[in-house]
């Protein structure tokens, strides 16, 4: 057998591989964080809770109406998105002229209620949902072997956040966010409805998480907690990227799954706080966080 | 004496009546709960309400100071008094180095910190490491003798116990807030760059602060503990740092009397709507989103809005 650093390589190359998967997930939720507080200065404390009734949404979708996986990845989203849509126009909107506080206490909220109606709906162990059959089995790839459902999730969220990247600094609606974002009076005053920007740009970051949501069905038991306990550690991920940059919460979230996976190899009994040591040592060194602007 | 205004004296010997009274004709566990709960809340509300600051960890210091207790009563054999004294140091000592840290960020990103720390002892009072029992906690806690001498494991007797903890904190608390600290305190939290214009060191008297309320919140849950007779996972985890924040904002943030009020409301209602289970988490977020939207003075708040005092 290959040993890599006393290691057999069949380990370090799975942990690394599931650390990947984790840091896809940090990936593509710190980026609706980013992108939602950008805009509307709300961190959407909800974001976790999306996340999970994203991927009951595409477990409903297969077993009440009989729609699968694929059609599921795109359903799903615009569904999640939807109801982003709502509660931004009904909720979330009136905390925005009040103290910062208050939108994260609301969606704090929001997040209580789903996930209660959830669990009292499914029970707290949830369901299980088995993605498509042509990504099911695995790969021999000689020195490991690699599901193919997880090889193709790490290039979905890749794919995904290569996307969200591009809109937002290469397009010009990205362009119209981003003035947005650094002064909104004076984009509403070029004739731009800003209010509906606004709006789109929660259900579009919600979408993102209802579409994590979709990739996480086939992967995790799908449960009403499965939102909060990554929730708690793609908020560490912010703390460390911080949210000034697109680009930066991308790097941030893989990275951090990567340094994950290989503690999981190393030093198992630390891979779950580990996240949360580098948030202490980037407190110490670099308060505003890695990529972050002084907040 | 220590700073009460005519309407607070007055309320405060309210307090006092109905809480001398209150074994008599509620059920004392429930009274000694929201006591708990309260000085919980008010180490809370000394943070969320008069710093600014919004901690949603909390837990880890009151679940921590549970712990504690239960390990000091049950393994070690020590009196109540050193288990609740020793709930509030080790309390305030995670809360010296998780202040620490935390204070370098402001606003959501504080809050987000102080959540991803009550993660980490969390994950700490998960592992079964003989000191925290791990899924089954710390059950059987005797409550021993008060001072080695008086026995206090009859709840009528246990409630003078709670009762003179919590008006010594609420006192205290009291003339925190109402001394030249507290108004430096208020003042950072109107104003932060006015305050460090003026000279005083911001940093500092927020980890006093966020001290004093892991301190505070590590006293409340080692009476807690002692009351309950368990130490579980519950008390540590981020359902409860939820749980306290809601109390302080349904009371009245910034108030001194909203968390005695917002705790003895939020208990009441877990204790009636206990046949309800999954549905108590929905109704509390339905409070969240309520006192956000419509309420966000709370109700001492509103009340003190009214008589135009400041309760």
């Amino acid at each position: 057998m290959m040993m890599i650093l006393g290691k057999p390589a069949p380990l370090l190359f799975g942990q690394l591989l599931l650390g990947i998967i984790n840091g896809s997930f940090y990936a593509m939720l710190s980026l609706g964080l980013a992108i939602i507080f950008g805009l509307l200065n709300v961190i959407n404390f909800a974001h976790g809770a999306l996340f999970m009734v994203g991927a009951f949404v595409t477990w409903g979708l297969l077993h009440y109406l009989g729609i699968g996986y694929w059609p599921a990845l795109v359903v799903a989203p615009v569904m999640v998105g939807a109801f982003g849509l709502l509660i931004e126009r009904t909720l979330i909107r009136f905390t925005y002229k009040l103290d910062i506080l208050y939108g994260l206490l609301l969606t704090f909220g929001l997040a209580l209620v789903l996930e209660g109606l959830f669990t009292n709906g499914f029970g707290s162990s949830g369901v299980s949902y088995n993605g498509p059959d042509i990504l099911s089995g695995t790969l021999d790839l000689g020195f490991m072997y690699l599901p193919v459902y997880r090889a193709f999730v790490v290039v979905a969220a890749i794919v995904i956040c290569f996307a969200v990247w591009f809109t937002i600094e290469k397009t010009s609606l990205g362009a119209l966010l981003r003035a947005a974002t650094e002064n909104p009076a004076l984009v509403q005053s070029f004739g731009v409805n800003v209010p509906r920007l606004i709006s789109l740009t929660f259900a579009g970051g919600v979408a993102l998480a209802g579409l994590a949501g979709v990739l996480a069905a086939p992967l995790y038991s799908v449960n009403p907690g499965m939102g909060t306990s990554l929730i708690n550690t793609v908020f560490a991920v912010v703390v460390i990227g911080g949210m000034g940059s697109i680009g930066g919460a991308i790097l941030t979230g893989f990275g951090l799954g990567i340094i994950q996976g290989f503690t999981e190899v190393f030093y198992p009994a630390a891979s779950s706080v580990v996240v949360f040591a580098v948030m202490a040592v980037v407190l110490l060194a670099r308060p505003a966080g890695l990529f972050g602007r002084v907040a | 004496m220590f700073g009460f205004t005519r309407a607070q004296g007055i309320g405060f010997a309210v307090m006092l009546a109905v809480l001398v009274v209150a074994p008599f004709v509620a059920y004392p566990i429930f009274v000694m709960q929201v006591m708990c709960f309260a000085l919980f809340a008010m180490g809370a509300n000394l943070l969320t309400g008069y710093t600014g600051l919004l901690s949603l960890g909390q837990a880890a210091y009151f679940g921590m100071g549970g712990y504690i207790a239960g390990y000091a009563l049950q393994t070690l054999h020590l009196t109540p008094e050193v288990g609740i004294a020793l709930g509030g140091l080790v309390g305030a000592a995670i809360g010296v180095v998780f202040g620490w840290l935390s204070i370098r960020r402001q606003t959501i990103y504080f809050a987000m910190v102080t959540l991803a720390l009550a993660q980490l002892v969390e994950f700490f009072a998960v592992q079964d490491t003989g000191f925290t029992g791990g899924e089954n906690g710390i059950q059987g806690i005797p409550r021993g003798r008060l001072f080695g001498v008086f026995p206090v494991g009859h709840d009528l007797q246990f409630y003078w116990v709670v009762l003179a903890v919590f008006v010594i904190g609420f006192v205290f608390v009291h003339r925190v807030i109402h001394s030249p600290f507290g108004q430096v305190v208020k003042a950072i939290r109107e104003n932060e760059n006015r305050a460090i214009s003026l000279g005083y060191r911001v940093e500092q008297y927020k980890w006093i602060v966020f001290i004093l309320a892991a301190g505070l919140a590590g006293v409340a849950g080692a009476m807690k503990a002692l009351v309950m007779g368990i130490a579980t996972l519950t008390d540590v985890g981020n359902a409860t740092s939820g749980i306290v924040v809601l109390m302080v904002l349904v009371g009245g943030i910034g108030t001194v009397y909203g968390p005695l009020i917002g705790a003895a409301i939020i208990i009441a209602m877990q204790y009636y709507l206990a046949g309800f289970s999954d549905w108590v988490t929905v109704i509390q977020g339905v409070i969240f989103i309520a006192c956000v939207l419509a309420f966000r003075r709370g109700i001492i708040g509103e009340l003190g809005a009214k008589l135009k005092l400041s309760l």
